[in-house]
């Protein structure tokens, strides 16, 4: 087996006549956390999205595992196979469904017929609150709407529904936005646990300040290129600030 | 800490407050009718004659609830019913074979929701343009291949007809096969994977997407069904009445869709109520009826289905709110 989880080299993604990513080599190791920075539109939405099998890639090579992806078929299914989880920050939930139809959408627990097991996915569904999310007293249960979870509620779902189905890898899409500081905390707490179980975390953030302290890599995209990484040991959280404005800038001019 | 107590232990009244007031207006309803015509509503034989009826709307209100509950709208069933009752007709005519028939009736419907849903799911078009087009197309079609002339169809006294429109004492079989049927699909919708993905697919379908729901296919499924129970509605009509026209179908595609919505499904999608839409059809297919046998004129008819549509439209979205 490869040492990366996903190893990706040279890859390609255009929409339409948008140049996404323009030959982007990306890797994410065993038990590695990283942080994906960069401007809105630097493409990193997009690079996390071929992973996670929702884009397929144009050109270039990708392996999950150390097994070369087919882009014609690698989709979601796929991915959630090979143990990729991804959290979307605001399309993680449907927000008039029950939460644990959330919890199992795409994975239900069914009979032959396809026929959802509901008393069992209930059951698990109030599982995975007292464990992953330690959801006692706040309220919501394993029947409630989404709608009527707070935005940090919604994220240790989303989260937690990633880490119930036992992936090597959790992908976060901005994880900490429009979170409460308590929240954010809860949040950083999960990333942490990720790590201990010796599995491995992507996420992309603006809020590198939030984010630093639990990392152990940083990888900075402009205009669909990997302009620089750093390991968090090399540099402090000023210096990556001041790069990440630098880079940022340049682009200004 | 009590709000949130609140939300877990909805009491039974807030759980089922759409259908608890659907229940309401539907025996307000009966009340007003055997208040003003008791000699007709005290008596058996109206409910018996709603039980042959109804069926037919409410097997496409069936069909039309999981396209609502997915967010999208298809107008086009009322044609397919036409379509799929010619195929029935001319095949049952031609082979006498009931199989035969059914199969080219109930595959006709279908093929005709797939290609509705291959173009909205595949290219793109919005759901109400296709299916608008698919209406006159199919209208026409249909027209053409039956050059306009209706066609009896000998069904009197065959065992198909004891079946499906037979009557059981002096419960007519229809009743039961729409019966069945709702019980199916309550299951299918909310117990089953595919009516679980309609629902998510009509929430967000993003979200959907990306949790690996394939909402291409369950967009090209959803309105499969819908074109099957058209067809299926199609064959009830056909057997009542041993004849196809060329304008089946006509007319009954606002009073499907008043069903649908005085049941409480919402045009939103990510919501939907089988149980609603059951009631609902029954609401709407004895208005007309009711309203005429109560002594008021025609006239009154569609003045009083648009008052009751408004007002339980409007109770739905209040309770929908409060929830």
């Amino acid at each position: 087996m490869s040492e990366y989880i996903v190893e990706m080299k040279n890859i390609h993604k255009s929409f339409g006549g948008v140049k996404a990513l323009r030959g982007i080599d990306f890797n994410v190791g065993k038990n590695d956390v990283v942080g994906v920075l960069g401007d809105n539109g630097a493409g990193k939405s997009t690079l996390i999205k071929i992973i996670s099998g929702v884009h397929t890639f144009d050109e270039g090579e990708m392996y999950i595992k150390g097994k070369k992806i087919n882009p014609n078929n690698h989709c979601v299914k796929m991915a959630h196979k090979m143990g990729i989880e991804t959290v979307y920050q605001e399309k993680a939930l449907a927000e008039k469904q029950q939460l644990w139809r959330n919890i199992f959408l795409g994975r239900q627990i069914t009979n032959k017929l396809g026929f959802i097991k509901v008393k069992e996915e209930i059951k698990e569904t109030n599982k995975i609150m007292r464990e992953m999310m330690r959801f006692r007293g706040i309220g919501a249960g394993a029947e409630s709407y989404i709608r009527t979870l707070s935005g940090g509620e919604r994220q240790g779902v989303a989260i937690s529904r990633a880490m119930y189905f036992d992936s090597d890898l959790v992908i976060l899409d901005e994880p900490t936005m429009a979170l409460s500081i308590q929240e954010v905390k809860k949040v950083l707490n999960f990333i942490r646990t990720v790590k201990e179980h010796g599995k491995s975390c992507v996420y992309i953030s603006h809020n590198i300040a939030n984010v630093y302290p639990v990392s152990d890599r940083f990888v900075v995209i402009d205009r669909g290129e990997v302009v620089c990484e750093y390991k968090r040991e090399e540099i402090s959280l000023e210096e990556l600030n001041e790069e990440l404005i630098r880079y940022t800038k340049s682009k200004i001019q | 800490m009590t709000k949130s107590k609140e939300r877990i232990e909805q009491s039974f009244f807030s759980k089922y407050s759409s259908q608890i007031g659907l229940i309401i207006m539907v025996s307000l309803v009966v009340l007003f009718f055997i208040i003003t015509s008791p000699n007709v509503f005290l008596k058996s034989s109206i409910y018996f004659s709603f039980l042959a009826s109804v069926p037919t709307i409410g097997l496409m209100a069936l069909g039309l609830t999981f396209i609502l509950g997915m967010g999208e709208i298809d107008l086009s069933f009322p044609s397919v019913m036409a379509l799929s009752g010619f195929l029935f007709a001319t095949v049952f005519s031609a082979t006498g074979s009931f199989w035969l028939a059914l199969l080219a009736c109930i595959g006709s419907g279908i093929l005709v929701g797939m290609t509705n849903g291959l173009i909205i799911a595949k290219i793109g078009v919005p759901s109400i343009v296709v299916t608008l087009g698919m209406q006159f197309l199919i209208r026409g079609f249909s027209n053409l291949i039956s050059n306009g002339t209706a066609i009896i169809v000998p069904l009197r006294g065959t065992l198909s007809q004891q079946i499906l429109v037979g009557k059981i004492g002096s419960i007519p079989m229809q009743s039961l096969w729409f019966a069945g049927t709702t019980i199916f699909l309550y299951f299918f919708l909310f117990r089953h994977k595919f009516g679980e993905h309609v629902l998510f697919v009509g929430d967000n379908q993003e979200s959907a997407r990306m949790m690996g729901v394939n909402v291409d296919w369950i967009k090209i499924g959803a309105f499969s069904l819908m074109g099957a129970m058209a067809a299926f509605a199609g064959i009830f009509d056909l057997y009542r009445m041993g004849t196809w026209w060329p304008t089946m179908g006509d007319g009954y595609i606002m009073m499907i869709m008043a069903a649908v919505f005085v049941g409480g499904t919402s045009m939103f999608g990510g919501e939907a109520t089988i149980f609603g839409t059951f009631l609902g059809s029954f609401m709407i297919g004895a208005l007309e009826a009711g309203i005429v046998a109560a002594g008021l004129k025609g006239f009154w008819t569609r003045f009083i289905i648009g008052v009751l549509i408004i007002i339980a439209v409007i109770i739905h979205t209040l309770i929908r709110k409060r929830k």
